[in-house]
């Protein structure tokens, strides 16, 4: 069969890397709303429960068991099952209904009922209803800061970063599992340094990673992943009941936990059980909220491609964020693997998650180089930031990342840097170089980093879990080094500990060591007017990137409107039949002396005058003066030229050949891409009027053609046109302008 | 001293730091450099106690978040158990790892060392679920 260039072109797009395919239900690849998806049902007798989403009570696995056991409030179950899901799918999205009435509600539902009513909203619907849901008041992000060469200065270097730039947790993670205690150090000292209160983890197997936590290298968790059915749960090694301890031993040594689940994981597995994703998830969800986790990571994460490959993929991803909002657990919305490789693919299906706002919108926004994300690449990274709080300052939304200037990059990272290096050295860990510190502050990646003794780097840090050394160890290292802010920050992570504040629901902290929580901040959005709103100081400096330009900078295009076009002549009709006459815009080489392209003035008035003059033309200049709009320019001079042809020019360059029987709009030919615009241009636009004045044929003026010029240049072009028109004198004839 | 109110005295730290103690019995402004520096704060001392775990526990509740609380009012009683036994446990309850005595001992162990009896209960309870999932060994 053949296929046309543009099929071609189509399949050659990133897009096409991606396999899509028609749902197959019995290998779970179904979004939502599967064949064999159980009906809700809940039957109680005597406060236990008997059945469960269409399965006997003799019947249940362990996850049925246990959400039956913990994950049920049998008292609001009675009123809240009974109530039709279209009636719960109104209640979810009616401004009217509490959060608080909503949560109470989820309290009394099975997970086959949850997955039913959320389906049956719209994605704009599940937006507003994750709007009015999340848990906590403000939303947030979280960074993830990894390397290559685990590089502990630049390790340190990125996480000072990423805090200044307002992440609220920072996670990292390990190429070679041993590296983890002393990556767990860079992210601790780093993070403090860029802000005080950024909460860190280290991603490691479950055992380390609660022993990190244990020294007080980490102050948070969200390694504890579970799956919706038994046999991809003990695939994991683990069981409800090993989680919910696990959970526990995590907040006995005050720190945070949040659980992991997402939909695709499952079917991966093997083990889906011919249901769809989304019941799967509720499945995962009620198992969570029952071990009393306060939180959890979901919407595909790391298998979030799956869900992508079925129809409905983005809408079944964002009723996941949906339903564990519902169920009153801190969300932390994916979009931290790569889930499309196109541009506008991923970054449509962010929106579901950016505008409504989440308590993390990424769990893991990719604060590296791709290169250097040992996550698995990173939906977004580093390389992103400017269009990420450039969206952000588009939609007036607050997605949790702020502006940083690259002074204030640079010093924090080398502070970072150094820090690091006394740590070290103060532990006696193998020593960061002067010159891995410096390498750190202006690396792109690590492939810019000098290479370590890795081998004395393991050895190191086998030492730090044998010979226990902690949180507090760090915190005299850096006051011993003379790091005394960051030593505070240090001991103000463990600090944390005591009180125990950051356990509940969607904790972070803020200034001044404010934990912000679902309990002392929550979400109370009730409509317009209420709620979390991007405004004042906050939305100030989300608007005020480090990119942005002074309107006034455009300054340096104007000067002092010359004197020398006060009191000249009135410009009356000419006689002679060779005449072009050219107008000039009424800022032109007065109060504005360059086009838009940077060509001077004068120099464009010189070659449109040897343009006309090159066939026998005459030229004429005239200042049209009650006028800044090209056609009326030209359309003004073409009356007083004796050929009946003009030129009309605008400040900004924009030039147009006109003939004086046209209509003003009509015209001989136009130039609109000023930027474009070269004096050999002008050159050409004077030969040409004079052709059309002497009668002679000619071919129109070849024009250069960017479509994107306008987008470029529409901020400068509008600045240069009000500077034009705020020249222009109502009713004023035009006058001759001596060239 | 007011009693402690889970519904008013959220965050601790700020609003009810007179709460608030460190194992040894140190208040939160007393967790300073200086104090580090001379000795003053024992090691270890940077953590929750069990009774401070408990009254987070009472202010999940009070927010409705009834199984946070059960995950703290169990963290409470898990705060003093060593790291060691809180991972052998970890171990002995994941799936296949355990027979029902093991488990049945853990419990009895949680209950009379730690006074740990909600997370007995724990251990009792997926020792049952175990023995009808065939997870035990």
């Amino acid at each position: 069969m053949s296929e046309s260039g543009r099929a071609r072109a189509r399949a050659d797009r990133e897009l096409r890397l991606e396999t899509i395919i028609e749902p197959q239900p019995d290998l779970g690849l179904v979004t939502m709303n599967g064949p064999n998806d159980p009906t809700p049902e809940l039957t109680v007798r005597d406060g236990v429960v008997e059945s469960m989403d269409g399965k006997r009570a003799d019947e249940f696995d362990l996850i049925d068991i246990f959400v039956s056991l913990h994950g049920i409030d049998l008292e609001v179950a009675e009123g809240a099952m009974a109530l039709p899901d279209l009636e719960i799918a109104h209640r979810l999205i009616d401004v009217g209904i509490s959060r608080e009435d909503l949560v109470r509600l989820s309290r009394g539902l099975t997970p086959a009922k949850l997955a039913h009513v959320v389906s049956l909203l719209d994605p704009v619907e599940m937006m507003f209803a994750l709007k009015k849901l999340r848990a906590r008041r403000r939303p947030a992000n979280q960074a993830h800061v990894t390397n290559r060469k685990e590089s502990p200065a630049l390790l340190a270097a990125d996480a000072a970063e990423a805090a200044a730039r307002g992440f609220a947790e920072i996670e990292t993670t390990v190429g070679v599992a041993r590296y983890a205690p002393l990556n767990a150090i860079a992210l601790l000292v780093g993070s403090q340094t860029g802000r005080p209160g950024a909460l860190t983890q280290c991603a490691v197997e479950e055992r380390r990673n609660l022993q990190l936590g244990m020294q007080g290298l980490t102050t948070y968790s969200e390694t504890l992943s579970v799956y919706g059915t038994d046999a991809a749960l003990v695939d994991g090694d683990d069981t409800p009941w090993s989680k919910a301890f696990l959970a526990s031993a995590y907040a006995s040594r005050g720190i945070k936990v949040r659980f992991t689940s997402g939909s695709g994981s499952e079917a991966l597995m093997g083990h889906a059980e011919g249901c769809s994703m989304l019941h799967l998830e509720a499945r995962c969800l009620s198992l969570i909220r029952a071990a009393g986790s306060q939180g959890v990571q979901n919407g595909g994460i790391s298998t979030v491609a799956l869900p992508l490959a079925l129809p409905g993929g983005s809408k079944s991803i964002l009723a996941e964020n949906l339903m564990a909002a519902w169920l009153g657990l801190e969300v932390a919305s994916g979009n931290d693997a790569i889930a499309s490789h196109s541009p506008i693919r991923k970054t449509a299906k962010l929106m579901g998650q950016f505008l409504p706002g989440t308590d993390f919108v990424t769990s893991g926004y990719s604060a590296v180089p791709r290169y250097d994300n040992m996550f698995g690449g990173g939906n977004y990274d580093s390389d992103d930031f400017d269009e990420w709080t450039t969206i952000q300052r588009d939609w007036q939304v607050d997605a949790g990342i702020e502006p940083l200037s690259e002074e204030a990059a640079l010093t924090v990272r080398q502070r970072a840097a150094t820090a690091i290096q006394s740590v070290f050295r103060h532990l006696g860990l193998p020593a960061i170089t002067d010159q891995e510190v410096a390498d750190a502050v202006l690396a792109y990646d690590s492939a810019d980093m000098p290479d370590r003794d890795r081998a004395a780097d393991v050895e190191a840090a086998d030492l730090v879990y044998a010979e226990n050394v902690t949180g507090i160890d760090v915190v005299r290292a850096l006051q011993a080094a003379g790091h005394t802010d960051i030593a505070e920050a240090v001991l103000g992570m463990q600090r944390l500990r005591v009180s125990g504040d950051y356990l509940q629901t969607s904790a972070i902290v803020g200034s001044d060591w404010q934990v912000e929580s679902a309990v002392s901040d929550p979400n109370h959005y009730r409509g317009p007017g209420t709620g979390y709103r991007l405004e004042g100081e906050r939305w100030e400096r989300l608007q005020t990137l480090p990119h942005r330009l002074d309107p006034a900078s455009f300054a340096a295009h104007r000067s002092p409107r010359a004197d020398s076009s006060v009191g000249r002549a009135e410009a009356l009709p000419g006689a002679n039949h060779t005449e072009v006459v050219i107008g000039l815009g009424p800022a032109f080489a007065a109060s504005l002396q360059a086009t838009i392209n940077g060509l001077s003035h004068g120099s464009v008035l010189k070659a449109l005058d040897e343009g006309v003059r090159s066939i026998g033309g005459a030229p004429r200049f005239v200042r049209v003066r009650r006028t800044s709009d090209v056609a009326f320019i030209a359309h003004d001079a073409s009356r007083l030229s004796g050929s009946g042809i003009s030129i009309g020019i605008q400040s900004k360059g924009t030039a147009v050949i006109h003939r004086a029987d046209l209509e003003p709009l009509d015209n001989l030919e136009l130039f609109s891409m000023a930027p474009l615009l070269t004096l050999d241009s002008y050159r050409a636009i004077g030969r040409n009027a004079a052709a059309y004045a002497l009668g002679l044929r000619t071919s129109p003026v070849p024009v250069e053609i960017d479509n994107f010029a306008r987008a470029k240049n529409i901020v400068q072009t509008t600045l240069l046109h009000a500077t034009e028109t705020a020249s222009v004198e109502v009713g004023a004839p035009a006058e001759e302008f001596e060239f | 001293m007011a009693e402690f109110d889970p519904a008013y005295d959220y965050p601790l730290s700020s609003n009810r730091p007179d709460l608030v103690r460190t194992p040894h019995g140190l208040r939160l402004d007393e967790l300073t450099l200086d104090g580090l520096f001379h000795g003053s704060i024992p090691e270890g001392d940077f953590r929750a106690t069990p009774a401070t775990l408990r009254m987070q526990a009472g202010v999940a509740r009070s927010v409705g978040m009834s199984q946070l609380g059960d995950n703290l009012d169990r963290a409470a009683e898990m705060a003093v158990i060593p790291d060691e036994v809180i991972l052998e446990i970890y171990t002995a309850l994941r799936p296949g790892r355990s027979s029902a005595q093991v488990l049945e001992e853990w419990a009895e162990r949680l209950e009379e060392d730690y006074s740990a009896t909600s997370v007995a209960a724990l251990v009792r309870e997926a020792s049952v679920a175990y023995a009808r999932r065939n997870l035990l060994k």
